[in-house]
């Protein structure tokens, strides 16, 4: 018994390191992802702020067929090192909507002049409403929505050159 | 050259990286009723900020945060109970958007190791005041 206690100290210790240096090699991810992937999109009216493009409506995203759904602003710096990724995407037939988040008319039609513009309809969401009712945490995030309106995937922040073809055949595979 | 270094580090626009758009109504304006404004500011406090993680959307300056704010305070004046706002948002964003963690698989451990401590103690003590008697 006495032998056990001895050691009880330093084996407590040595547990309390494997845990530390556990999450020093391999931190934890700290992703905040939706909790809404494989449910129905939530009710979305946003008015148009681009000039010649639509704004989103619930019939326009639950009937359009399989699209990427970018959640973006043009204040946001990653927003403008994704566009060309985006410009890929669509080069690659893949229809996407976005979703401007707090922005200004001229503010928006600024970036999409400076940056190119992939977006076919664009929504007004000035008091970040439906990005909450979404479950995404910042700007950029993509979901993809299937023909049904069903978000199959949620991709948060940037949408790198290695990450198009997985995105790509997300939207294809979500009929 | 150098000299200027610092002068010119303090001058220059640091990049711009937020919504140019001012706040919600909501944001940062308490509701007239106090008993409403009270009930938000509770539920404020115990709700996460998710792009700054380790503060409530009561403490923070985002502007994610401020219209979480404006959320809960509309939701609250339109006669909304916070259980059912916490809910929507958990809905959302899972358990982690809460800081009031609900008792499950993940969590019992948590909920479960300050019983267990009191037991250890209680163990301890009167092992070690029987030795002395």
């Amino acid at each position: 018994m006495r032998r056990v206690l001895l050691w009880t100290p330093l084996v407590a210790f040595v547990i309390v390191l494997a845990v530390v240096a556990s999450g020093l090699f391999r931190p934890a991810d700290r992703t905040v992802r939706s909790a809404l992937i494989g449910k129905s999109l939530p009710d979305v009216t946003l008015p148009a702020i681009a000039p010649g493009k639509p704004g989103l409506s619930n019939a326009s995203l639950r009937h359009g067929g399989p699209r990427l759904l970018n959640i973006f602003g043009s204040w946001c710096i990653p927003c403008a090192a994704e566009t060309p990724q985006l410009l890929r995407l669509k080069a690659m037939g893949v229809p996407i909507d976005g979703i401007a988040i707090r922005d200004t008319a001229p503010d928006l039609r600024d970036f999409l002049a400076r940056y190119g513009d992939p977006y076919r309809a664009i929504g007004d969401d000035s008091q970040s409403r439906v990005q909450l009712a979404l479950g995404s945490a910042g700007v950029p995030e993509s979901f993809v929505i299937d023909g049904n309106g069903t978000i199959v995937l949620q991709h948060v922040g940037v949408i790198g050159a290695d990450d198009v073809e997985a995105i790509a055949a997300a939207v294809r595979s979500a009929r | 050259m150098r000299r200027l270094l610092l002068p010119l580090a303090l001058l220059a626009a640091p990049a711009l990286a937020d919504p140019t758009t001012p706040p919600s109504a909501l944001a940062d304006t308490q509701l007239r009723d106090p008993a409403q404004e009270a009930q938000a500011r509770a539920l404020m406090t115990t709700l996460r900020c998710l792009v700054c993680q380790g503060q409530s959307i009561a403490d923070s300056d985002a502007s994610m945060a401020g219209d979480m704010r404006a959320l809960v305070r509309s939701r609250i004046a339109a006669g909304e109970r916070p259980a059912a706002i916490r809910t929507w948002l958990v809905e959302r964003y899972g358990d982690y958007v809460s800081y009031d963690p609900p008792l499950g698989p993940a969590t019992w451990p948590l909920w479960l190791a300050p019983v267990a401590l009191l037991v250890v103690g209680a163990l301890i003590a009167r092992s070690s005041f029987r030795r002395r008697r």
